[in-house]
């Protein structure tokens, strides 16, 4: 499984996101690969992706992907990440 | 991996800015400061915003300013600026912001570990609710655990 997370840079907040993601997939037991990339870049890294973790700004410009893609709000509450991953993964 | 570097002269209390332009603008100010960026650093991080939206407000009253590595940052770095009054970036969730985390990341290679260590941080819930409320820099320096 692959998720990918989303920013303008491909670092900075993509990165929080990845580090969170994956310490929420291992409390829950699941394995992925989380790679961080920048908005630019979605089309080629998220091509084979389930997961696509991103802020609202950036839903438009993912635009059409077989991946689910889910909005995160704050991206330091662990609860919210867990119970949205969990969500898409079930 | 521990945080950048966050000297005093990196942090900045109560300041006062008209809007979001202005409290990044600060932030970078704040990283010009301490050597790890050129003044240039704030048009880059200010560009993210104007190309992408609010989206470094990343939970409620904090924002991440930042920008791509590249010439005008000369070292790892952080700074901390935190408003009198919260001026609002536009964002769905997370507005009104009161604490700008301004990062200057000098190779992508490392932005992981750093990145890693700001979240050891602020995933404790009430750290931005913290610094918003700091008085001194010392004080930023004990909520960020850095000592210099």
């Amino acid at each position: 499984m692959k998720i990918v997370t989303i920013c303008g840079a491909g670092i900075g907040s993509s990165g929080i996101l990845k580090v969170n993601a994956e310490r929420v997939l291992r409390k829950l037991d699941l394995d992925a690969v989380v790679v961080a990339a920048d908005i630019d870049s979605v089309r080629t890294v998220a091509a084979d992706a389930q997961v696509i973790l991103t802020s609202a700004e950036f839903v438009d410009a993912i635009g059409q992907t077989f991946a689910d893609v889910i909005v995160i709000e704050n991206y330091f509450d662990t609860a919210e990440l867990t119970a949205k991953i969990e969500a898409a993964l079930s | 991996m521990p945080l950048p570097p966050l000297p005093e002269r990196a942090i900045v209390i109560g300041a006062h800015a008209a809007d979001w332009r202005a409290a990044v603008t600060l932030s970078a100010a704040a990283l010009a400061a301490s050597g790890a960026a050129k003044p240039a650093y704030a048009q880059e991080m200010i560009r993210m915003i104007d190309e992408h939206g609010p989206y470094v407000v990343i939970a409620p009253g904090l924002a991440l300013a930042h920008a791509r590595p590249g010439p005008e940052v000369l070292a790892d770095g952080l700074s901390v600026v935190t408003l009198a009054e919260p001026v609002t970036f536009g964002h769905p969730y997370n507005d009104p912001v009161s604490v700008i985390l301004g990062l200057a990341i000098l190779t992508a290679d490392r932005h992981l570990a750093v990145v890693a260590a700001v979240a050891n941080i602020f995933n404790d819930s009430t750290a931005i609710a913290d610094l918003a409320a700091a008085k001194t820099p010392a004080e930023v320096q004990a909520i960020m655990k850095v000592s210099e």
